[in-house]
């Protein structure tokens, strides 16, 4: 009776536009077929991916960088990228680290032109300060970086993700395989929003692979490679734990403030950030919280093996993990089912319909120079050269109800507090307290926080008296020279322009 | 005081710094290395020279690798070693100030 | 009340310890030229030293510098540079007789007079590491206007008794006579250092002893025990409460005239009224005990 239905002709008019069925594969051939097995999405090569998915010069791609100093996708990319011989590409990866030096060569000869980051650091950042790109690089926060992709700016048409176990499909998350980097928080964004996605895995296991961080319905192509990262390198640099007795002391003393600043109660949230300090600020901590008889509910970030520590003696509910900075809190991710991988869109990003940040209590943030209205640089160091990363910064100091910034008064002979910072990365109007090992400032938009604060106690001094007191020790800086060519600029968290970075001076 | 022979003093160590100090016929040859050259490198040179000259010290090459050292530090140091290179033990206090 | 719980050894050679030493806020700091620092580097540690006691960075905390023995050729050095330095206390390690601490007193008015220093401003301590330093202890604490304090070492000590460091009854006569003798001549006394830097339980065992034992305090090799310390010897709430009670007891017995001080129907003596406003003293100094 097939005869006798035309559809197309019945709608008359109304047809216009459609197209009749022509077979139950004539426009999905790769549902049946000789290659009609699982396997269509994995390709042979990162050459071959590349071909597939288009890629052109001029175009945007992007990595994440959750095995930090570990990463061997970035540079890998970029090389095979080179040497097919594409040039004038941006690149934009969640950000950049030490490891990513060798990409240099290829900025020098016009691979990469364009840069989007949270950071740099070691070589790479020096370059870039010494006037290595003609275009601006744009600093970014975290959830800055997301609100840049919503808005159009950075558009990602190929993003290479990857991981160390990863399905036929493209199912893939950050607990399987051999090299672990725990939550693919960065990762999952560049997944939602890329035109193309091309996962690099060490190994390809049997479909499905679960949970599904990086799903099947956003992956194109599927590349088996020697290794994406080295795990036991994440925790270099940026995340370590201490028994420097000055790092232990201002750990203290956070730990204190924590206590004492009117937001320590049963069922608050914290996120303690990765420093020397910081970390060791979650032992001190477990005491008063047990003394107390609070327990946190959450806690947010980049997680670490004190704060999984926490939560397994049930002193924290549920761990909120954006970035794995351990192995133990990628284990965690793995096992406990109150351990949650969120993006960094979930994460921070303002113009989400809800960021975790905006409902944090407490979060513990370190700072490379902070001045006399609290400005916060967390980029440049003291030589005015790119050193460091925006990360979560500006969105957890604007989202928490209380930032507390964490450091030592003077880095050898190089003070903390400034007058005014190198480059301002978060605005002071969103730091509550500064802790020092030569006491506590409090910002003066937080009365009730100073009152608290005195009231236990605590050494609080107007933050002048800390610069006076860094100088004293020190001697006064001589002023950094910068050249007038702008190397990059700091995004704020909702895209607006809040510093430059300039050429330092030969 | 004269240098008679080359002599060492401090660590590479955070926070010290290493001087190696040499006799020689020409005039005072400072080269300073330092961490944190941009900021305070104006300010090691001059406290460099301030010892030198209390010291008496007018021939030689002073080669100095600085960790981000304290003032005080860089004059303790300096002292050492060109007493030591001045085979000087005797401390003449006002000199040291 | 100026109290001296604590006393950290900061090596004289080491410049990082020496600038931020001051940090962990000890009662005392003692830089130490003698048994930290390597005989090639003495004259280097001394000229640190020297340069960091005229720092501003101490103010606030007693500068103690330990020299090195008189009869070596280092001592009379370290000396002059602790003195012009501005040290406000130099401690004489292995003390034995009354005699050292004179020689000390005439070296050290010595170079006062040179440097223009008042005379009489720099005090000493004397360290007792011998068997014949403890049994002489009395006569080295009144050996000197100066001394305002004596202290076990107990390293050397116990080699010369031929024991070794344990539970602290190796230590228990030293202990005592030093002090003994400290109280006897109304200065200050400080127990042995506590080496083992991860054992916090026995560290705190052995500062209740020698704080029920009557010591002001102790030397100390890390900055991490120095808050386990002054939280150890901070009054707690309930001593507290009772000597406020018994010096308004002892302020209404005044007021009233009485020559008898009563609390809750008990009489109290004069030396409990003393003892009162010490730890009322200390608990403004040094703030209440947390458990």
């Amino acid at each position: 009776m097939a005869s006798k239905r035309n559809p197309m002709a019945a709608l008359g008019e109304h047809a216009e536009g459609l197209e009749p069925f022509a077979g139950f594969n004539a426009k999905a051939p790769f549902i049946t077929g000789p290659k009609a097995d699982g396997d269509r999405k994995i390709v042979e090569s990162v050459e071959e991916a590349v071909r597939r998915v288009g890629l052109k010069d001029g175009m945007t791609i992007s990595f994440h960088h959750a095995f930090r100093e570990g990463d061997k996708v970035i540079n890998l990319v970029v090389e095979t990228l080179a040497r097919m011989g594409f040039k004038d590409l941006t690149l934009a990866p969640s950000s950049l680290l030490g490891a990513n030096a060798a990409i240099i060569p290829h900025i020098e000869s016009g691979v990469i032109t364009k840069l989007y980051t949270s950071g740099l650091r070691g070589k790479l950042g020096e370059a870039i300060s010494n006037g290595l790109m003609d275009t601006p690089v744009t600093f970014h926060s975290h959830g800055g970086r997301v609100a840049l992709i919503d808005k159009g700016e950075i558009k990602i048409d190929v993003a290479f993700l990857g991981v160390s176990a990863c399905d036929p499909f493209g199912n893939a998350n950050g607990t399987s395989g051999r090299s672990w980097c725990g939550s693919l928080g960065y990762a999952m964004v560049d997944a939602m929003h890329a035109d193309k996605v091309v996962m690099l895995t060490e190994e390809v296991v049997p479909f499905p692979n679960t949970p599904a961080s990086i799903r099947q319905d956003q992956v194109d192509w599927v590349v088996q490679v020697e290794e994406v990262g080295d795990p036991a390198k994440i925790s270099v640099g940026a995340a370590r734990a201490t028994t420097n007795p000055r790092e232990l002391l201002i750990a203290r003393l956070c730990a204190e403030v924590m206590e004492h600043a009117g937001y320590f109660e049963d069922g608050f949230s914290m996120q303690t950030g990765t420093g020397g300090s910081s970390t060791a600020t979650s032992r001190f901590l477990e005491r008063r919280m047990r003394e107390k008889g609070i327990k946190a509910a959450w806690a947010l970030g980049g997680q670490t093996g004190g704060m999984v520590d926490l939560h397994q003696k049930g002193l924290i509910d549920t761990l909120i993990d954006t970035q794995s900075f351990d192995a133990v809190a990628a284990r965690s991710l793995a096992e406990s089912p109150k351990h949650m991988e969120i993006s960094t869109h979930f994460y921070a990003n303002p113009f989400s319909k809800g960021a975790v940040v905006d409902r944090l209590d407490m979060v513990i943030l370190s700072a490379l120079e902070i001045d006399l209205d609290f400005n916060v640089n967390v980029l440049t160091g003291s030589d005015g050269v790119v050193r460091g990363a925006v990360g979560g910064h500006a969105d957890t100091a604007a989202g928490a109800n209380l930032s507390i910034v964490v450091g030592p008064l003077l880095r050898t002979r190089i003070p903390t507090v400034v007058e005014s910072v190198t480059t301002r990365v978060t605005p002071g109007e969103t730091v509550g307290v500064l802790v020092t090992d030569h006491g506590i400032a409090v910002n003066p938009n937080r009365p009730d926080v100073a009152e608290r604060l005195k009231a236990a106690n605590l050494p609080v001094v107007p933050i002048e008296d800390l610069y006076r007191k860094a100088i004293a020790i020190s001697g006064k800086p001589e002023p950094l020279h910068f050249l007038d060519k702008v190397v990059g600029h700091v995004r704020y968290r909702d895209g607006s322009v809040i510093d430059t970075v300039r050429q330092i001076a030969p | 005081m004269e240098l008679k022979q080359e002599a060492l003093a401090g660590t590479l160590e955070s926070s010290d710094l290493f001087i190696r100090v040499s006799p020689s016929e020409d005039p005072l040859e400072i080269a300073i290395e330092s961490e944190v050259i941009h900021q305070f490198g104006e300010q090691i040179r001059a406290t460099v020279e301030e010892v030198l000259a209390h010291l008496g010290v007018t021939r030689g090459v002073i080669v100095i690798q600085d960790k981000g050292a304290l003032d005080c530090t860089i004059r303790a140091r300096l002292q050492a070693a060109v007493m030591r290179a001045a085979g000087e033990t005797k401390m003449d206090w006002e000199a040291l100030k | 009340m100026k109290l001296r719980r604590s006393m950290l050894f900061v090596p004289g050679a080491n410049a990082a310890s020496l600038s931020t030493a001051f940090l962990f806020r000890p009662d005392a700091v003692m830089f130490d030229l003698e048994d930290a620092v390597s005989l090639r580097e003495k004259d280097a540690a001394r000229l640190l030293v020297f340069h960091t006691l005229q720092q501003p960075l101490y103010d606030g905390i007693e500068r103690v510098v330990r020299i090195n023995p008189l009869d070596t050729p280092f001592g009379r050095d370290d000396l002059e540079a602790s003195v012009r330095g501005g040290a406000d206390t130099i401690r004489l390690p292995k003390t034995d007789t009354p005699e050292q601490v004179q020689e000390l007193e005439a070296a050290v008015e010595e170079i006062e007079r040179d440097c223009g220093r008042a005379v009489g401003s720099t005090h000493l301590m004397a360290a007792i590491e011998s068997a014949s330093g403890v049994v002489n202890a009395l006569a080295i604490a009144q050996a000197s206007p100066r001394i305002t304090g004596i202290a076990l070492a107990g390293f050397d000590y116990v080699m010369d008794m031929q024991t070794e460091r344990g539970d602290g009854t190796e230590l228990f006569y030293a202990r005592c006579a030093v002090l003994h003798a400290a109280r006897a001549a109304r200065i200050d006394a400080f127990d042995v250092v506590f080496s083992n830097l991860d054992d916090e339980e026995g560290f705190l065992k052995e500062v209740a002893l020698i704080k029920k034992l009557g010591f002001n305090g102790k030397s100390l090799i890390n900055p991490r025990q120095i808050e386990l310390l002054h939280n150890a010897y901070a009054p707690t709430q309930e001593e507290v409460d009772y000597a406020k009670r018994v010096v308004a007891a002892a302020k209404k017995a005044e007021k009233q005239g009485l020559g008898v001080i009563a609390l809750g129907g008990k009489m109290i003596d004069g030396p409990v009224v003393d003892n009162a406003r010490r730890v009322l003293d200390k608990a403004a100094a040094s703030g209440l005990r947390k458990e």
